[in-house]
């Protein structure tokens, strides 16, 4: 139906003051920042809310893209960029918040006891450590190589191999752990 | 071990879809800061020395503005993907022949030479105010959206861009008028549009003897023939639900008998062959609205409500709604009051109540809006009633007139609240008059739902020419109701008529019993203007009969009269609330005059480009050699311009 006009035409356009490739471009990838928002956050209102934010700097940001990278694996990593600004923002809220005495202990207990009913996939995700879950998110749930993954995440991809080799240790000690 | 993983994976590719409101907020929010960051939220930059991509881009923006659906309609229904085909097919079947910006007049839209009232006093403003306005901000961005789409199927692009042609599937409908067909996959939708229009399933046939009696409101909305022809001047066949023949047969003006004496407006009834069916007739039901001196007029308050949401800074919406308004400001007597509330994000007041020969700050106030920000239509809409209730005086008319390109869905909880609050207002003596500018975005629906609601006129300004006619010519009419909730019945004589098909009014039909209940809101009639009805009605024995008799009915007994039926109107007063009837019996013998001919090749247009069933072999040849026929004088060229409509949309639909 439509023409498709590739992501990278369109945004050299949009960096370069073109609203309606700009809108396009938007409309095209919105589904996919959210994706990759969840999968990173694993919260929907979360990801809602960083997806948000995403799409208000993306203006501004598209200035600095500079076409070296293909569209969506920049705009990867800027989702990514953006999920660890909020997960740093966050750490440290936690932190002032665990001074707060006991009944905010009392709080976090409490959340954390509800965090464990959730499902399995939460239960998976949460066992990885912030760098696997980016990995995972990006070559399991985005389907990304791994070497896109590396191009992301600015990491080798031989690194991402052994991030997912990890993954698959966890994985399997969160099995072993289920069967006992 | 992998299970492991596929196990993960999976869980991980079922993640929940966005939130539409949220993702909606989301992307208007970036495509603000986007305006702002360009420097200007008048319009986008769109400068020299761009990339030579940009022409390409604003021609598959032109592209995506004429994509006529909205994703999910197309995934869940034929019809609106048949729909799509049409406007998605038409880049690939156009040569790459320039786009005509619909803010400019095109050659087809010729304007009417002169307006009867004196203009002299509009001449200066325009070439200084409006002129420069419509220089300094929009004409670059007229030039690149007028730029021509150098793109062709299949011609490959400068750079990484390349065209994959269109995914068109061979299709044919019923009607015969589409032949495409588009793939219902939301997905590829990438820049839905969100135009939505009112219409309802054409008329059926009526057996006589079953229902005999046919009620609906006036209609004096012209808005469906300015979509038409926005379309069919921008290359498009119209989609049928934006065809509303009652819209077309109405925006034409007819030279009917005028009233005589006290009454508010007088009806001429005339039978005559029906030009698609020599078994059949057509009923021509003309109301003519008495013309009041203009300078006896009461003194208007004017509110004008203006969207000046983000997507107004197209040059064919925010730039020719303010000359469109600076035009009608010469029409208006010094007494006049006017102010001016934009609505966007926030609502506010741009100018507070000035008399309209203060010509000077009431420019000023139009010429300073700028688009910019979401949607906010109710808010807007409590303000501008607001500032309507304050300026209300003994003796003067009130009216709020809001400008929009678009929907309302900021700020609004229900619509059935926004339009009561309307029709509150309209009770109170503020009426609501709705323009409607630029295409894409333009809820027609729910343009005439609040204009019927509001007691008020609904109309699309494609052109300045348009704006001329609307605001200009008609303004007296669009402004001072003659007659309100003007209801018309036709009790049809089985002995004469054995079927009846009323034309048009489908988004105006009223249960037999509202007619004489006053409770009821029907339309108004606008000093000096025409409303015409057309029936189609076929005699008893007639080889044109679609229904056959009942077999197990007895023959209702029949009336021994000559007379069709009998025609029946209510109106009230304005200001009363109490309905006066106007009985008149439908006769033979009148001989159709070119107006009534004239009215039945319009209403044909308009089964044409619905694709109703009832023509037979009638096409546009026939329409246009009947239109032709029946031109008369037409002074402001109204008519030529439809018979060139014709001719476009004939040659569309032999694509």
């Amino acid at each position: 139906m439509l023409m498709e006009t590739d992501d990278e035409t369109l945004a050299r356009a949009a960096a370069s003051g073109d609203r309606s490739a700009f809108a396009l471009l938007l409309r095209r990838h919105y589904d996919r920042i959210f994706g990759l928002a969840f999968r990173l956050t694993g919260s929907r209102a979360e990801a809602q809310d960083l997806t948000q934010d995403i799409c208000a700097a993306l203006p501004a940001k598209l200035a600095s893209w500079r076409g070296q990278a293909r569209f969506t694996t920049w705009l990867y990593r800027v989702t990514v960029n953006a999920t660890h600004d909020r997960r740093r923002r966050h750490f440290t809220r936690a932190k002032a918040a665990s001074g707060w005495g006991d009944w905010e202990i009392a709080r976090q207990d409490e959340m954390a006891t509800q965090a464990q009913a959730l499902d399995w996939l939460t239960g998976a995700m949460q066992r990885l450590s912030p760098e696997l879950r980016d990995t995972v998110a990006l070559v399991l749930g985005e389907e990304l190589t791994q070497a896109q993954a590396g191009d992301v995440l600015g990491v080798s991809e031989g690194t991402v191999a052994w991030r997912m080799a990890q993954v698959k240790k966890r994985l399997r000690a969160m099995a072993d752990e289920e069967a006992k | 071990m992998t299970d492991d993983l596929d196990a993960l994976k999976s869980a991980l590719r079922a993640t929940p879809a966005p939130d539409a409101a949220a993702k909606y907020a989301a992307l208007a929010l970036a495509m603000d800061n986007f305006d702002h960051l360009q420097g200007s939220t008048d319009a986008p930059r769109l400068s020299q020395d761009r990339p030579s991509q940009a022409g390409f881009l604003n021609g598959v923006r032109t592209m995506l503005m004429s994509l006529k659906a909205r994703p999910y309609l197309a995934a869940t229904t034929s019809a609106a993907a048949l729909l799509i085909g049409v406007f998605v097919a038409l880049p690939s079947l156009q040569p790459p022949a320039p786009v005509m910006p619909t803010g400019l007049a095109p050659p087809v839209s010729t304007p009417p030479a002169a307006p009867p009232v004196t203009l002299e006093a509009a001449e200066p403003v325009l070439s200084d105010s409006a002129a420069a306005k419509s220089a300094a901000p929009s004409d670059s961005t007229v030039m690149a959206e007028s730029a021509p789409a150098p793109v062709m199927p299949g011609q490959p692009l400068g750079g990484a861009a390349a065209t994959r042609g269109y995914l068109i599937a061979p299709g044919q409908t019923a009607g015969g008028t589409m032949g495409l067909v588009a793939p219902a996959d939301p997905t590829y939708l990438s820049a839905p549009d969100t135009e939505a229009f009112a219409n309802a399933p054409a008329n059926p046939v009526i057996v006589t003897a079953e229902s005999p009696v046919s009620t609906f409101s006036v209609d004096v909305d012209t808005a469906s023939y300015a979509v038409i022809r926005s379309s069919l001047t921008a290359g498009q066949l119209p989609p049928p639900d934006a065809v509303r023949i009652e819209e077309m047969v109405n925006y034409f003006p007819y030279a009917y008998p005028a009233p005589s004496g006290d009454a508010p407006f007088a009806n001429t009834v005339t039978v005559m062959p029906t030009p698609w069916n020599p078994d059949t007739r057509l009923v021509h039901i003309a109301l003519q609205g008495q013309m009041p001196t203009i300078t006896d007029r009461p003194p208007l308050n004017l509110v004008f409500l203006i969207d000046t949401s983000g997507s107004m800074g197209e040059p064919a919406k925010l730039p020719v709604l303010i000359q469109s308004f600076t035009l009608m400001l010469a029409q208006l007597n010094p007494t006049d009051q006017i102010a001016i509330v934009a609505y966007a994000g926030s609502a506010g007041q741009v100018l507070s109540p000035t008399a309209a020969s203060d010509r000077p700050t009431i420019l000023r106030a139009l010429n300073s809006l700028a688009s910019g920000g979401s949607t906010a239509g109710a808010e807007g809409l409590a303000l501008a009633y607001q500032i309507a209730d304050d300026m209300a005086a003994e003796g003067r008319v009130s009216r709020v007139i809001l400008a929009t390109d678009g929907d309302f869905n900021v700020g609004i909880d229900s619509p059935d609240d926004l339009k009561t609050f309307i029709a509150t207002q309209a009770d109170k003596g503020t009426y609501l008059s709705v323009l409607g500018f630029g295409r894409g975005n333009l809820d027609d629906a729910t343009m005439q739902a609040l204009a019927q609601n509001g007691n008020g006129t609904a109309a699309y300004i494609d052109t300045l020419a348009e704006a001329q006619k609307v605001l200009v010519d008609q303004l007296t009419g669009a402004l001072f109701p003659i007659a309100n909730d003007v209801k018309v019945q036709v009790e049809w004589n089985p002995a004469q008529v054995a079927e009846y098909r009323l034309i048009g009014y489908e988004t105006r039909a009223l249960r037999r019993e509202d007619f004489n209940n006053d409770k009821v809101d029907a339309g108004e009639i606008g000093a000096g203007l025409q409303v015409t009805a057309l029936y189609e009605v076929t005699a008893p024995n007639s080889p044109a009969l679609l229904n056959d008799p009942l077999r197990y009915t007895a023959a209702p007994p029949v009336a021994d009269s000559p007379e069709l039926g009998f025609l029946r109107l209510r109106y009230k007063a304005p200001g009363s609330d109490t309905s006066k009837l106007i009985e008149t019996p439908i006769t033979l013998g009148t001989a159709a005059t070119d107006d009534a001919r004239f009215a039945a090749a319009i209403a044909g247009f308009g089964q044409l480009l619905q694709s109703a069933p009832y023509l037979g072999d009638w096409g546009y040849d026939q329409a246009i050699q009947l239109a032709t026929a029946t031109k008369g004088a037409d002074p402001f060229g109204y008519r030529a311009e439809a018979v060139t409509l014709m001719r476009l949309a004939q040659s569309l639909s032999a694509r």
